[in-house]
């Protein structure tokens, strides 16, 4: 009963310590964030190419993160975070504009969420215009090294 | 003795003046024979527009951060920075002062295939003509039909601002003398015809190798290494390898590949940055089949790691 206790405050503990490092990590923060907006993507995608069934509700979440990992993401650029990431040093110079860029991602997201695209056609066009913002930011803001 | 002298001066200047005419010879700019341009008709604008966007003119020639419409204006201008010096991209539109408007078909194919401007002179390789130089008369001919019915614009484009030796363009011809050829950049089996299609629009007109495959101090490709990567022109990090050994897309498929060219989309829903958003925005408009050319070339290029 001891053990159990102590093995639960340890686990409990961990999991605290895990979330610390995380949140000191920007870097890893926001690039979670971004494999869960690529993963909606690739759910919206699938549809669009007729690869899935349409389905309302995998539109609905997919939608839903990206509007709400995309509108926390520029928080996560506190100046000096961007050794070891593909964070373009523009991001700090320029970061009205980043933002600018983010809020037209969330605006598109929740504009289609609260007119959800119908069929397969309007999923595609809503993949076009969400990808579209993908690269205008990408095009600016990210460096491959 | 004086006479010594005089034999040896002289044999010194003749010997300058040969060596003079032979480099002058060797690097002399050579555009083609006037029938090279000859009974090519009328040209096929439909063809000519393909050709405009495989060749991706708009994306150096349009003014930058142009959208829409605006991408046909190719006013020139944009600022192209290089280890060698600033180059301003020209006005191509067909204004008859300021962009290319007085010029004829084969002053325009010459410039293309032959990096040989209207007035005769070496043209800088920043100007992607050592890639175009694989393009058939046809598409030439074509292409330049369509420029043709595009906007005019009056704007002036500033001159290329180089140190020496670069502002002296006749250096240009020993560049072309080492690096300037028409010849497949590798050995694919062209017998297959997607294949010989995809190495005509990657060398040729798409002229992926300029940015993906990493130079000589003097400018030349290393060419062991083609499409093999390099650092970016225009500073931050690198051009990715897309060969077969490429860490970042070697192990996609012939379809990722056309379909990353299609939507902007890696296999993982990563999307397309840097220069390449331009790029990719230019290959949507290419016919299925021409990305899935494009695409099996690349899975057919020698790997390199």
């Amino acid at each position: 009963m001891k053990l159990k206790t102590i093995l639960t405050a340890l686990v409990i503990a961990g999991c605290g310590v895990s979330a610390v490092i995380a949140a000191d990590d920007p870097v890893k923060v926001r690039e979670g964030l971004m494999k869960q907006i690529g993963g909606s993507m690739g759910a919206i995608a699938g549809i669009a190419k007729g690869e899935k069934p349409y389905d309302a509700e995998v539109l609905k979440t997919a939608l839903t993160t990206i509007s709400t990992n995309i509108k926390a993401f520029p928080d996560q650029f506190p100046a000096g975070s961007d050794a070891n990431s593909e964070a373009s040093p523009k991001i700090w110079e320029n970061m009205d504009d980043f933002k600018a860029h983010a809020a037209k991602l969330g605006t598109d997201a929740d504009t289609l969420l609260a007119q959800l695209p119908a069929d397969q056609a309007a999923v595609g066009a809503a993949a076009g215009m969400l990808g579209k913002d993908c690269g205008a930011c990408h095009e600016l803001y990210r460096v491959k090294k | 003795m004086g006479a010594r002298v005089r034999r040896l001066v002289s044999t010194v200047v003749f010997l300058g003046v040969v060596a003079a005419a032979g480099g002058w010879f060797l690097t002399k700019p050579e555009p083609w024979p006037a029938a090279h341009w000859d009974n090519l008709g009328e040209p096929d604008l439909a063809n000519g527009e393909q050709m405009f966007w495989a060749g991706g003119c708009t994306s150096c020639h349009a003014a930058p951060k142009s959208e829409d419409a605006a991408k046909l204006v190719l006013s020139g201008g944009l600022p192209l920075k290089s280890p060698f010096g600033t180059f301003h991209v020209p006005n191509i539109s067909p204004d008859e002062t300021a962009g290319i408007g007085s010029w004829t078909l084969a002053d325009f194919g010459n410039a293309m295939t032959r990096g040989v401007g209207k007035d005769g002179e070496h043209l800088y390789p920043s100007f992607p003509y050592g890639s175009y130089a694989r393009m058939s008369p046809k598409d030439i001919n074509d292409l330049w039909g369509f420029l043709e019915t595009l906007p005019k614009s009056a704007n002036v484009a500033p001159p290329h601002d180089l140190p020496f030796p670069f502002n002296i363009r006749l250096s240009l011809g020993g560049w072309k003398l080492l690096f300037f050829t028409d010849k497949s950049r590798v050995t694919v089996d062209t017998t297959d015809p997607k294949l010989a299609r995809g190495q005509y629009l990657v060398e040729g007109p798409g002229h992926c190798g300029e940015c993906h495959t990493p130079r000589n101090a003097l400018g030349g490709f290393e060419s062991a290494q083609w499409l093999a990567g390099a650092p970016n022109p225009e500073g931050e990090g690198r051009i990715p390898n897309i060969t077969p050994g490429s860490k970042s897309i070697g192990s996609w498929s012939e379809g990722d590949i056309a379909s990353y060219l299609e939507t902007g989309f890696t296999p993982e829903f990563d999307s397309v940055g840097g220069s390449m958003v331009e790029v990719q925005r230019n290959m949507a408009k290419l016919s299925a089949s021409d990305r899935e050319a494009i695409a099996a070339y690349l899975k057919a290029v020698p790997a390199v790691e």
